[in-house]
Protein backbone atom coordinates (compact mmCIF):
# COMPACT_ATOMS: atom_id res chain seq x y z
CA UNK A 1 0.00 0.00 0.00
CA UNK A 2 1.73 3.16 -1.59
CA UNK A 3 1.43 6.03 1.48
CA UNK A 4 -0.68 8.74 -0.04
CA UNK A 5 2.22 11.70 -0.72
CA UNK A 6 1.72 15.22 0.46
CA UNK A 7 -0.30 18.01 -0.27
CA UNK A 8 1.69 20.98 -1.43
CA UNK A 9 -0.06 23.06 1.06
CA UNK A 10 1.23 20.19 3.97
CA UNK A 11 4.73 20.46 2.74
CA UNK A 12 4.53 24.25 3.09
CA UNK A 13 3.37 23.97 6.80
CA UNK A 14 6.29 21.23 7.49
CA UNK A 15 8.86 23.38 5.66
CA UNK A 16 7.93 26.04 7.69
CA UNK A 17 7.96 24.48 10.94
CA UNK A 18 11.11 23.53 10.63
CA UNK A 19 12.34 27.22 9.39
CA UNK A 20 13.55 28.98 12.46
CA UNK A 21 11.68 32.49 13.89
CA UNK A 22 13.61 35.69 14.20
CA UNK A 23 13.91 37.88 17.19
CA UNK A 24 13.61 41.61 16.37
CA UNK A 25 15.05 44.42 18.48
CA UNK A 26 14.51 48.20 17.48
CA UNK A 27 16.70 50.50 19.17
CA UNK A 28 16.18 54.49 19.17
CA UNK A 29 18.93 55.56 16.31
CA UNK A 30 20.18 58.61 18.35
CA UNK A 31 20.31 57.49 21.82
CA UNK A 32 20.61 53.82 20.91
CA UNK A 33 18.25 52.65 23.69
CA UNK A 34 16.41 48.93 23.36
CA UNK A 35 12.57 50.14 22.93
CA UNK A 36 11.10 46.69 21.58
CA UNK A 37 12.16 43.46 21.02
CA UNK A 38 9.95 41.21 19.08
CA UNK A 39 10.45 37.51 19.71
CA UNK A 40 8.48 34.59 16.96
CA UNK A 41 8.76 36.99 13.92
CA UNK A 42 8.31 35.22 10.92
CA UNK A 43 10.97 35.06 8.68
CA UNK A 44 8.24 36.15 5.43
CA UNK A 45 7.24 39.20 7.95
CA UNK A 46 7.65 42.52 6.00
CA UNK A 47 9.09 45.68 7.97
CA UNK A 48 5.15 46.94 7.47
CA UNK A 49 4.23 44.16 9.57
CA UNK A 50 7.19 44.79 12.04
CA UNK A 51 6.45 48.00 12.23
CA UNK A 52 2.72 46.73 13.11
CA UNK A 53 4.15 45.16 16.23
CA UNK A 54 6.15 48.20 17.50
CA UNK A 55 3.13 50.46 17.24
CA UNK A 56 1.02 47.74 19.64
CA UNK A 57 3.89 48.55 22.45
CA UNK A 58 4.18 52.16 21.35
CA UNK A 59 1.17 53.13 20.47
CA UNK A 60 1.95 57.09 20.26
CA UNK A 61 4.07 56.00 17.07
CA UNK A 62 1.90 54.72 14.11
CA UNK A 63 3.60 52.96 12.05
CA UNK A 64 3.42 55.91 8.59
CA UNK A 65 5.76 57.80 11.51
CA UNK A 66 8.40 54.95 11.81
CA UNK A 67 11.54 55.02 9.90
CA UNK A 68 13.51 51.58 10.28
CA UNK A 69 16.81 51.45 9.21
CA UNK A 70 19.65 48.85 9.42
CA UNK A 71 21.71 51.64 10.32
CA UNK A 72 21.16 54.99 12.57
CA UNK A 73 22.09 56.83 10.02
CA UNK A 74 20.88 54.92 6.95
CA UNK A 75 18.35 55.03 4.66
CA UNK A 76 14.79 53.87 5.38
CA UNK A 77 13.96 50.56 5.20
CA UNK A 78 10.64 50.09 3.04
CA UNK A 79 7.10 48.61 3.94
CA UNK A 80 7.18 46.13 1.53
CA UNK A 81 10.94 44.35 2.16
CA UNK A 82 10.78 40.73 4.09
CA UNK A 83 12.69 40.50 6.85
CA UNK A 84 15.06 37.10 5.59
CA UNK A 85 15.74 39.06 2.35
CA UNK A 86 17.12 41.59 4.53
CA UNK A 87 21.42 41.43 5.35
CA UNK A 88 20.45 40.57 8.76
CA UNK A 89 20.93 37.31 11.21
CA UNK A 90 18.17 35.51 12.92
CA UNK A 91 18.12 38.10 15.42
CA UNK A 92 17.77 41.02 13.91
CA UNK A 93 18.40 44.72 14.96
CA UNK A 94 16.71 47.72 13.56
CA UNK A 95 17.01 51.39 14.23
CA UNK A 96 14.20 53.21 14.55
CA UNK A 97 13.29 57.34 13.72
CA UNK A 98 9.94 58.91 14.97
CA UNK A 99 9.15 60.63 11.54
CA UNK A 100 7.37 63.33 13.45
CA UNK A 101 3.36 63.46 12.97
CA UNK A 102 2.06 62.24 9.76
CA UNK A 103 -0.61 63.56 7.32
CA UNK A 104 -2.00 61.84 4.22
CA UNK A 105 -1.44 62.91 1.15
CA UNK A 106 -4.54 62.55 0.39
CA UNK A 107 -5.62 64.65 2.35
CA UNK A 108 -2.95 67.74 1.67
CA UNK A 109 -4.05 67.76 -1.93
CA UNK A 110 -7.95 68.05 -1.19
CA UNK A 111 -7.32 70.83 1.77
CA UNK A 112 -4.49 72.65 -0.85
CA UNK A 113 -7.22 72.47 -3.60
CA UNK A 114 -10.20 72.99 -2.38
CA UNK A 115 -8.79 76.43 -0.85
CA UNK A 116 -8.25 77.85 -4.07
CA UNK A 117 -11.16 76.70 -5.60
CA UNK A 118 -13.19 78.52 -2.71
CA UNK A 119 -11.39 81.36 -2.41
CA UNK A 120 -11.68 82.91 -5.87
CA UNK A 121 -15.25 82.19 -6.01
CA UNK A 122 -15.44 84.37 -3.04
CA UNK A 123 -13.55 87.63 -4.48
CA UNK A 124 -15.28 86.55 -7.97
CA UNK A 125 -18.63 86.98 -6.58
CA UNK A 126 -17.87 90.01 -3.98
CA UNK A 127 -18.35 88.83 -1.01
CA UNK A 128 -18.05 91.92 1.20
CA UNK A 129 -15.01 92.82 3.35
CA UNK A 130 -12.96 92.26 0.44
CA UNK A 131 -13.55 95.64 -2.05
CA UNK A 132 -15.15 99.05 -0.87
CA UNK A 133 -19.06 98.20 0.02
CA UNK A 134 -20.51 99.66 -3.09
CA UNK A 135 -18.94 96.53 -5.14
CA UNK A 136 -20.50 93.97 -2.37
CA UNK A 137 -21.88 91.31 -4.53
CA UNK A 138 -21.54 92.98 -7.86
CA UNK A 139 -20.32 91.18 -10.88
CA UNK A 140 -17.65 92.41 -13.17
CA UNK A 141 -18.55 93.80 -16.69
CA UNK A 142 -15.44 92.01 -18.70
CA UNK A 143 -16.14 88.92 -19.98
CA UNK A 144 -12.44 87.84 -19.59
CA UNK A 145 -13.36 87.86 -15.73
CA UNK A 146 -15.96 85.55 -15.80
CA UNK A 147 -13.73 83.11 -18.76
CA UNK A 148 -10.83 83.27 -15.88
CA UNK A 149 -13.02 82.36 -13.33
CA UNK A 150 -14.18 79.51 -14.76
CA UNK A 151 -10.53 78.20 -16.17
CA UNK A 152 -9.54 78.31 -12.49
CA UNK A 153 -12.46 76.66 -10.81
CA UNK A 154 -12.11 74.24 -13.29
CA UNK A 155 -8.46 73.86 -12.89
CA UNK A 156 -8.97 72.94 -9.18
CA UNK A 157 -11.48 71.16 -9.72
CA UNK A 158 -9.81 69.08 -12.01
CA UNK A 159 -6.98 68.11 -9.62
CA UNK A 160 -9.63 67.59 -6.78
CA UNK A 161 -11.25 65.06 -8.69
CA UNK A 162 -7.97 63.87 -9.98
CA UNK A 163 -6.16 62.94 -6.52
CA UNK A 164 -9.69 61.20 -5.69
CA UNK A 165 -9.91 58.75 -8.46
CA UNK A 166 -6.74 59.39 -10.49
CA UNK A 167 -3.24 59.57 -8.74
CA UNK A 168 -1.81 56.47 -7.27
CA UNK A 169 0.66 58.04 -4.49
CA UNK A 170 3.77 56.17 -4.07
CA UNK A 171 3.69 57.56 -0.06
CA UNK A 172 0.77 57.16 2.36
CA UNK A 173 1.96 60.83 4.30
CA UNK A 174 4.19 63.29 4.68
CA UNK A 175 5.22 64.97 8.18
CA UNK A 176 2.36 66.92 9.27
CA UNK A 177 3.98 70.75 8.79
CA UNK A 178 3.91 70.35 5.60
CA UNK A 179 -0.24 70.80 5.40
CA UNK A 180 0.68 74.76 6.63
CA UNK A 181 3.25 75.17 3.64
CA UNK A 182 1.62 74.05 1.12
CA UNK A 183 -1.30 75.87 2.38
CA UNK A 184 0.02 78.75 2.49
CA UNK A 185 1.45 78.59 -0.78
CA UNK A 186 -1.84 77.73 -2.94
CA UNK A 187 -4.23 79.94 -0.82
CA UNK A 188 -2.10 82.64 -0.40
CA UNK A 189 -1.30 83.19 -3.89
CA UNK A 190 -5.07 82.13 -4.84
CA UNK A 191 -6.17 85.07 -2.98
CA UNK A 192 -4.03 87.78 -4.20
CA UNK A 193 -4.37 86.72 -7.66
CA UNK A 194 -7.93 86.74 -7.42
CA UNK A 195 -8.44 89.77 -6.10
CA UNK A 196 -6.77 92.03 -8.72
CA UNK A 197 -8.36 89.97 -11.70
CA UNK A 198 -11.96 90.28 -10.16
CA UNK A 199 -11.31 93.81 -8.68
CA UNK A 200 -13.78 96.69 -9.51
CA UNK A 201 -10.94 98.54 -11.39
CA UNK A 202 -9.49 95.62 -13.26
CA UNK A 203 -8.21 96.39 -16.54
CA UNK A 204 -8.53 93.68 -19.31
CA UNK A 205 -5.55 92.75 -21.87
CA UNK A 206 -4.36 95.79 -23.64
CA UNK A 207 -1.39 94.57 -25.85
CA UNK A 208 -3.14 92.22 -28.09
CA UNK A 209 -6.88 92.62 -26.83
CA UNK A 210 -9.58 89.97 -27.64
CA UNK A 211 -7.08 87.85 -29.55
CA UNK A 212 -5.05 87.89 -26.93
CA UNK A 213 -7.67 86.17 -24.68
CA UNK A 214 -8.67 83.32 -27.50
CA UNK A 215 -5.13 82.08 -28.02
CA UNK A 216 -4.60 82.08 -23.97
CA UNK A 217 -7.72 80.26 -23.69
CA UNK A 218 -6.48 77.42 -26.32
CA UNK A 219 -3.23 77.26 -24.72
CA UNK A 220 -4.86 77.07 -21.11
CA UNK A 221 -7.56 74.09 -22.79
CA UNK A 222 -4.72 72.12 -24.56
CA UNK A 223 -2.49 71.76 -21.76
CA UNK A 224 -5.34 70.94 -19.43
CA UNK A 225 -6.23 67.86 -21.31
CA UNK A 226 -2.27 67.40 -22.08
CA UNK A 227 -1.89 67.04 -18.34
CA UNK A 228 -4.55 65.24 -17.96
CA UNK A 229 -3.20 62.97 -20.23
CA UNK A 230 -0.19 62.36 -18.32
CA UNK A 231 -1.99 61.55 -15.27
CA UNK A 232 -3.83 58.70 -16.59
CA UNK A 233 -0.83 57.50 -18.16
CA UNK A 234 1.35 57.08 -15.24
CA UNK A 235 -1.73 55.91 -13.60
CA UNK A 236 -1.78 53.03 -16.22
CA UNK A 237 1.43 52.19 -15.62
CA UNK A 238 0.91 51.18 -11.76
CA UNK A 239 -1.09 48.48 -10.92
CA UNK A 240 -3.84 49.42 -8.17
CA UNK A 241 -2.09 49.26 -4.62
CA UNK A 242 1.39 48.90 -6.04
CA UNK A 243 4.41 51.12 -5.80
CA UNK A 244 5.91 49.83 -9.19
CA UNK A 245 7.97 52.55 -11.11
CA UNK A 246 8.29 51.60 -14.52
CA UNK A 247 9.51 53.90 -17.75
CA UNK A 248 6.09 55.88 -19.27
CA UNK A 249 6.11 55.53 -23.06
CA UNK A 250 3.86 57.28 -25.56
CA UNK A 251 0.32 55.80 -25.93
CA UNK A 252 -2.01 56.24 -28.88
CA UNK A 253 -2.83 59.68 -26.86
CA UNK A 254 -1.35 62.11 -29.14
CA UNK A 255 -0.79 64.08 -25.69
CA UNK A 256 1.37 61.56 -24.42
CA UNK A 257 3.59 61.63 -27.48
CA UNK A 258 5.61 64.49 -25.45
CA UNK A 259 7.00 61.82 -24.27
CA UNK A 260 9.50 61.44 -26.58
CA UNK A 261 11.40 64.49 -25.60
CA UNK A 262 10.68 64.82 -21.70
CA UNK A 263 10.91 63.28 -18.18
CA UNK A 264 7.98 65.11 -16.58
CA UNK A 265 5.37 66.39 -19.32
CA UNK A 266 3.14 67.00 -16.28
CA UNK A 267 4.79 69.57 -15.39
CA UNK A 268 5.27 70.89 -19.04
CA UNK A 269 1.72 71.04 -19.61
CA UNK A 270 1.19 73.11 -15.59
CA UNK A 271 3.66 75.02 -16.88
CA UNK A 272 1.43 75.80 -20.13
CA UNK A 273 -1.53 75.84 -18.84
CA UNK A 274 -0.17 79.04 -16.13
CA UNK A 275 1.48 80.48 -18.94
CA UNK A 276 -2.20 80.73 -20.94
CA UNK A 277 -3.92 81.83 -17.66
CA UNK A 278 -1.23 84.58 -16.98
CA UNK A 279 -1.78 85.91 -20.72
CA UNK A 280 -5.48 85.56 -20.59
CA UNK A 281 -5.47 87.74 -17.55
CA UNK A 282 -2.77 89.96 -17.97
CA UNK A 283 -2.23 89.83 -14.28
CA UNK A 284 1.20 90.26 -13.04
CA UNK A 285 0.45 88.34 -9.56
CA UNK A 286 -0.49 85.42 -11.73
CA UNK A 287 3.03 85.66 -13.87
CA UNK A 288 4.60 85.79 -10.17
CA UNK A 289 2.85 82.34 -9.50
CA UNK A 290 3.40 80.70 -12.67
CA UNK A 291 7.42 81.42 -12.34
CA UNK A 292 7.30 80.43 -8.88
CA UNK A 293 5.63 77.16 -9.52
CA UNK A 294 8.21 76.48 -12.70
CA UNK A 295 10.95 76.59 -10.56
CA UNK A 296 9.55 74.55 -8.08
CA UNK A 297 8.75 71.87 -10.71
CA UNK A 298 11.44 72.39 -12.21
CA UNK A 299 13.34 70.68 -9.48
CA UNK A 300 11.09 68.16 -9.13
CA UNK A 301 11.71 67.26 -12.32
CA UNK A 302 15.29 67.26 -12.63
CA UNK A 303 15.33 64.66 -9.19
CA UNK A 304 12.37 62.34 -10.94
CA UNK A 305 14.60 62.55 -14.40
CA UNK A 306 17.72 61.69 -12.19
CA UNK A 307 15.92 59.12 -10.00
CA UNK A 308 14.49 57.41 -13.77
CA UNK A 309 18.33 57.46 -14.76
CA UNK A 310 20.27 55.88 -12.08
CA UNK A 311 17.10 52.95 -11.47
CA UNK A 312 16.88 52.34 -15.59
CA UNK A 313 19.79 51.30 -18.03
CA UNK A 314 17.86 51.86 -20.83
CA UNK A 315 16.14 55.20 -20.11
CA UNK A 316 16.03 56.91 -23.82
CA UNK A 317 18.88 59.49 -24.34
CA UNK A 318 16.74 61.97 -25.78
CA UNK A 319 14.48 62.97 -22.80
CA UNK A 320 15.27 66.10 -20.74
CA UNK A 321 13.26 66.95 -17.39
CA UNK A 322 10.88 69.41 -18.18
CA UNK A 323 11.52 71.39 -21.54
CA UNK A 324 12.27 69.46 -24.53
CA UNK A 325 16.19 69.99 -25.44
CA UNK A 326 16.18 72.73 -22.84
CA UNK A 327 16.15 72.04 -19.56
CA UNK B 1 6.24 76.21 -0.76
CA UNK B 2 4.42 72.84 -2.07
CA UNK B 3 5.23 69.73 -0.88
CA UNK B 4 8.04 67.67 -1.94
CA UNK B 5 7.70 64.50 -4.04
CA UNK B 6 11.14 62.43 -2.26
CA UNK B 7 10.35 61.03 1.11
CA UNK B 8 11.52 62.05 4.49
CA UNK B 9 14.73 60.08 4.07
CA UNK B 10 18.17 62.29 3.68
CA UNK B 11 19.28 61.74 -0.57
CA UNK B 12 23.07 60.99 -1.21
CA UNK B 13 24.91 63.52 0.29
CA UNK B 14 26.84 65.22 -3.20
CA UNK B 15 29.10 67.08 -1.20
CA UNK B 16 31.56 63.64 -1.04
CA UNK B 17 32.13 65.03 -4.45
CA UNK B 18 32.59 68.67 -3.95
CA UNK B 19 36.09 69.35 -3.69
CA UNK B 20 37.67 70.42 -0.47
CA UNK B 21 40.10 71.94 -1.21
CA UNK B 22 39.71 75.02 -2.73
CA UNK B 23 41.59 76.04 -5.94
CA UNK B 24 44.19 78.77 -6.05
CA UNK B 25 42.67 81.25 -7.96
CA UNK B 26 39.76 80.69 -5.82
CA UNK B 27 41.78 81.45 -2.42
CA UNK B 28 43.80 84.41 -4.66
CA UNK B 29 40.37 86.26 -5.90
CA UNK B 30 38.84 85.64 -2.03
CA UNK B 31 42.25 86.94 -0.65
CA UNK B 32 42.16 89.90 -2.81
CA UNK B 33 38.62 90.74 -2.23
CA UNK B 34 38.29 90.60 1.37
CA UNK B 35 41.49 92.63 1.63
CA UNK B 36 39.56 95.08 -0.83
CA UNK B 37 36.42 95.43 1.38
CA UNK B 38 38.42 95.88 4.65
CA UNK B 39 40.55 98.66 2.93
CA UNK B 40 36.72 99.98 2.09
CA UNK B 41 35.51 100.02 5.21
CA UNK B 42 38.73 101.41 6.95
CA UNK B 43 38.48 104.32 4.35
CA UNK B 44 34.50 104.53 5.41
CA UNK B 45 35.75 104.44 8.93
CA UNK B 46 38.53 107.27 8.47
CA UNK B 47 35.90 109.28 6.35
CA UNK B 48 33.29 109.58 9.03
CA UNK B 49 35.46 110.22 11.98
CA UNK B 50 37.48 113.04 9.82
CA UNK B 51 34.03 114.72 9.20
CA UNK B 52 32.87 114.48 12.63
CA UNK B 53 36.42 116.09 14.26
CA UNK B 54 35.70 118.49 11.42
CA UNK B 55 32.49 119.68 11.73
CA UNK B 56 31.82 118.67 15.05
CA UNK B 57 28.23 117.65 14.07
CA UNK B 58 26.72 114.45 12.24
CA UNK B 59 24.54 116.70 9.72
CA UNK B 60 25.70 116.25 6.13
CA UNK B 61 28.34 112.92 7.09
CA UNK B 62 25.98 110.90 5.16
CA UNK B 63 25.92 112.73 2.05
CA UNK B 64 29.66 112.91 2.16
CA UNK B 65 30.44 109.40 2.38
CA UNK B 66 27.05 107.95 0.43
CA UNK B 67 29.20 107.33 -2.99
CA UNK B 68 31.65 105.63 -1.09
CA UNK B 69 29.10 103.56 1.14
CA UNK B 70 27.15 102.94 -2.02
CA UNK B 71 29.93 101.70 -3.68
CA UNK B 72 31.74 98.89 -1.06
CA UNK B 73 28.02 98.39 -0.03
CA UNK B 74 26.72 97.01 -3.10
CA UNK B 75 29.96 95.14 -4.24
CA UNK B 76 29.26 92.69 -1.42
CA UNK B 77 26.59 91.10 -3.73
CA UNK B 78 29.41 89.62 -5.15
CA UNK B 79 29.73 87.51 -1.88
CA UNK B 80 26.67 85.47 -2.91
CA UNK B 81 28.51 85.12 -6.10
CA UNK B 82 31.00 83.20 -4.16
CA UNK B 83 28.20 81.02 -1.93
CA UNK B 84 26.63 80.07 -5.34
CA UNK B 85 29.72 78.66 -7.40
CA UNK B 86 31.04 77.14 -4.50
CA UNK B 87 34.03 78.71 -3.42
CA UNK B 88 32.40 79.96 0.08
CA UNK B 89 30.85 77.21 1.93
CA UNK B 90 27.97 79.25 3.36
CA UNK B 91 24.25 79.04 2.29
CA UNK B 92 23.21 81.45 -0.65
CA UNK B 93 20.05 82.19 0.78
CA UNK B 94 21.75 83.19 4.13
CA UNK B 95 23.94 85.19 2.02
CA UNK B 96 21.42 86.54 -0.02
CA UNK B 97 19.27 87.92 2.67
CA UNK B 98 21.59 89.46 4.71
CA UNK B 99 23.58 91.27 1.39
CA UNK B 100 19.80 91.91 0.07
CA UNK B 101 19.12 93.70 3.89
CA UNK B 102 22.02 96.17 3.30
CA UNK B 103 21.23 96.50 -0.23
CA UNK B 104 17.75 97.81 0.71
CA UNK B 105 18.98 99.66 3.69
CA UNK B 106 21.29 101.98 1.77
CA UNK B 107 19.50 102.43 -1.70
CA UNK B 108 15.77 102.00 -0.77
CA UNK B 109 15.62 103.62 2.05
CA UNK B 110 18.65 106.38 2.65
CA UNK B 111 19.74 106.89 -0.84
CA UNK B 112 16.30 107.57 -1.81
CA UNK B 113 14.25 109.64 1.54
CA UNK B 114 16.96 112.63 1.45
CA UNK B 115 14.83 113.88 4.47
CA UNK B 116 16.06 111.17 6.89
CA UNK B 117 19.75 111.28 5.75
CA UNK B 118 20.81 113.23 9.19
CA UNK B 119 18.65 111.39 11.42
CA UNK B 120 20.87 110.34 14.62
CA UNK B 121 19.61 106.78 13.81
CA UNK B 122 21.76 106.82 10.60
CA UNK B 123 25.01 107.45 11.66
CA UNK B 124 24.52 104.74 14.75
CA UNK B 125 23.51 101.66 12.19
CA UNK B 126 26.44 103.48 9.84
CA UNK B 127 28.74 103.12 12.84
CA UNK B 128 27.52 99.62 13.62
CA UNK B 129 28.19 98.33 10.25
CA UNK B 130 31.45 100.05 9.69
CA UNK B 131 32.91 98.17 13.24
CA UNK B 132 31.13 94.72 11.99
CA UNK B 133 32.18 94.61 8.39
CA UNK B 134 36.11 96.08 9.64
CA UNK B 135 36.30 92.85 11.95
CA UNK B 136 34.42 90.61 9.68
CA UNK B 137 36.33 91.36 6.16
CA UNK B 138 40.10 91.13 8.03
CA UNK B 139 38.50 87.93 9.94
CA UNK B 140 38.36 86.00 6.24
CA UNK B 141 41.44 87.47 5.41
CA UNK B 142 43.87 86.48 7.75
CA UNK B 143 41.29 82.98 8.02
CA UNK B 144 42.72 82.73 4.29
CA UNK B 145 46.32 83.82 4.85
CA UNK B 146 46.13 81.28 8.09
CA UNK B 147 47.52 83.45 10.40
CA UNK B 148 44.52 84.71 12.34
CA UNK B 149 44.81 86.96 15.42
CA UNK B 150 43.00 85.35 18.29
CA UNK B 151 41.66 89.26 18.83
CA UNK B 152 40.23 89.47 15.44
CA UNK B 153 38.75 86.01 16.14
CA UNK B 154 37.63 87.41 19.68
CA UNK B 155 36.34 90.34 17.57
CA UNK B 156 34.20 88.92 15.50
CA UNK B 157 32.78 86.59 17.69
CA UNK B 158 31.91 89.00 20.71
CA UNK B 159 31.23 92.59 19.34
CA UNK B 160 28.00 91.34 17.37
CA UNK B 161 26.90 90.81 20.88
CA UNK B 162 26.49 94.96 21.13
CA UNK B 163 26.54 95.45 17.30
CA UNK B 164 24.10 93.56 16.37
CA UNK B 165 20.97 94.50 18.58
CA UNK B 166 22.50 98.56 18.50
CA UNK B 167 22.18 98.09 14.38
CA UNK B 168 18.98 96.93 14.78
CA UNK B 169 17.47 99.63 16.51
CA UNK B 170 19.37 102.00 14.13
CA UNK B 171 17.65 100.61 11.23
CA UNK B 172 14.04 100.35 12.60
CA UNK B 173 14.46 103.53 13.85
CA UNK B 174 15.36 105.07 10.30
CA UNK B 175 13.03 103.33 8.27
CA UNK B 176 10.03 104.52 11.14
CA UNK B 177 11.56 108.18 10.21
CA UNK B 178 11.28 107.61 6.68
CA UNK B 179 7.47 106.70 6.87
CA UNK B 180 6.16 109.82 6.75
CA UNK B 181 7.68 110.95 3.75
CA UNK B 182 6.73 107.73 1.59
CA UNK B 183 3.08 108.26 2.74
CA UNK B 184 3.58 111.98 1.56
CA UNK B 185 5.35 111.25 -1.89
CA UNK B 186 3.99 107.66 -2.19
CA UNK B 187 6.89 106.94 -4.04
CA UNK B 188 8.11 103.22 -5.65
CA UNK B 189 3.68 102.44 -5.39
CA UNK B 190 1.88 102.11 -8.19
CA UNK B 191 -2.14 102.08 -7.69
CA UNK B 192 -5.41 99.85 -10.05
CA UNK B 193 -6.36 100.58 -12.87
CA UNK B 194 -3.31 100.17 -14.56
CA UNK B 195 -2.18 97.66 -17.63
CA UNK B 196 -0.62 94.90 -15.30
CA UNK B 197 -3.88 94.61 -12.84
CA UNK B 198 -1.16 94.75 -9.47
CA UNK B 199 -0.85 97.23 -6.73
CA UNK B 200 1.79 97.94 -4.44
CA UNK B 201 2.02 100.38 -1.15
CA UNK B 202 5.74 101.01 -0.18
CA UNK B 203 4.19 102.59 3.26
CA UNK B 204 2.28 99.27 3.98
CA UNK B 205 5.76 96.98 2.52
CA UNK B 206 8.02 99.27 4.67
CA UNK B 207 5.53 98.43 7.89
CA UNK B 208 5.85 94.83 7.07
CA UNK B 209 9.97 94.76 6.67
CA UNK B 210 10.02 96.68 9.97
CA UNK B 211 7.57 93.55 11.67
CA UNK B 212 9.65 90.41 9.66
CA UNK B 213 12.74 91.78 12.04
CA UNK B 214 10.95 90.60 14.97
CA UNK B 215 11.14 86.59 14.07
CA UNK B 216 14.34 87.08 11.55
CA UNK B 217 16.80 88.94 14.07
CA UNK B 218 16.95 86.67 17.38
CA UNK B 219 16.97 83.37 14.53
CA UNK B 220 20.46 85.01 13.46
CA UNK B 221 21.26 86.49 16.83
CA UNK B 222 21.15 82.92 18.38
CA UNK B 223 23.19 81.51 15.36
CA UNK B 224 25.69 83.67 15.97
CA UNK B 225 25.56 82.69 19.53
CA UNK B 226 25.51 78.95 18.73
CA UNK B 227 28.89 79.74 16.30
CA UNK B 228 30.42 81.24 18.94
CA UNK B 229 29.93 78.91 21.49
CA UNK B 230 31.07 76.71 18.61
CA UNK B 231 34.33 78.72 17.72
CA UNK B 232 35.17 80.13 20.62
CA UNK B 233 34.59 77.66 23.76
CA UNK B 234 35.14 74.60 21.67
CA UNK B 235 31.79 73.22 23.04
CA UNK B 236 30.31 70.31 20.73
CA UNK B 237 26.21 71.42 20.11
CA UNK B 238 24.76 68.12 18.50
CA UNK B 239 22.06 69.68 15.89
CA UNK B 240 18.60 68.70 16.68
CA UNK B 241 17.12 66.85 14.09
CA UNK B 242 13.81 67.91 12.45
Amino acid sequence: MTRPSLTSDESFRTLTAKMKHYEVEILDAKTKDKLCFLDKVEPNATIGEIKSMFHKSHPQWYPARQSIRLDPKGKSLKDEDVLQHLPVGTTATFYFRDLGAQISWVTVFLTEYAGPLLLYLMFYFRVPFIYAPKYDFTTSKHWVVHLACMCHSFHYLKRLLETLFVHRFSHGTMPLRNIFKNCTYYWGFAAWMAYYINHPLYTPPTIYGEQQVRMALVLFLFCQIGNFSIHIALRNLRPPGSKTRKIPYPTKNPFTWIFLLVSCPNYTYELGSWLGFTLMTQCLPVAFFTAVGFIQMTVWAKGKHRSYLKEFRDYPPLRSPILPFIL
Amino acid sequence: MASTEEDGSVEEKENNNKKRTKSAIAVAWLTFYNIAMTAGWLVLAMAMIRFYIQRGTHKGLYKSIARTLKFFQTIALLEVVHCAIGIVRTSVIVTGVQVCSRIFMVWFITNSIKQIQNEESVILFLVVWTVTEITRYSFYTFNLLNHLPYFIKWARYNMFIIMYPLGVVGELMTIYAALPYVRKTGMLSMRLPNKYNVSFDYYYFLIIVMLSYIPLFPQLYFHMLRQRRKVLLGEIIVEKDE
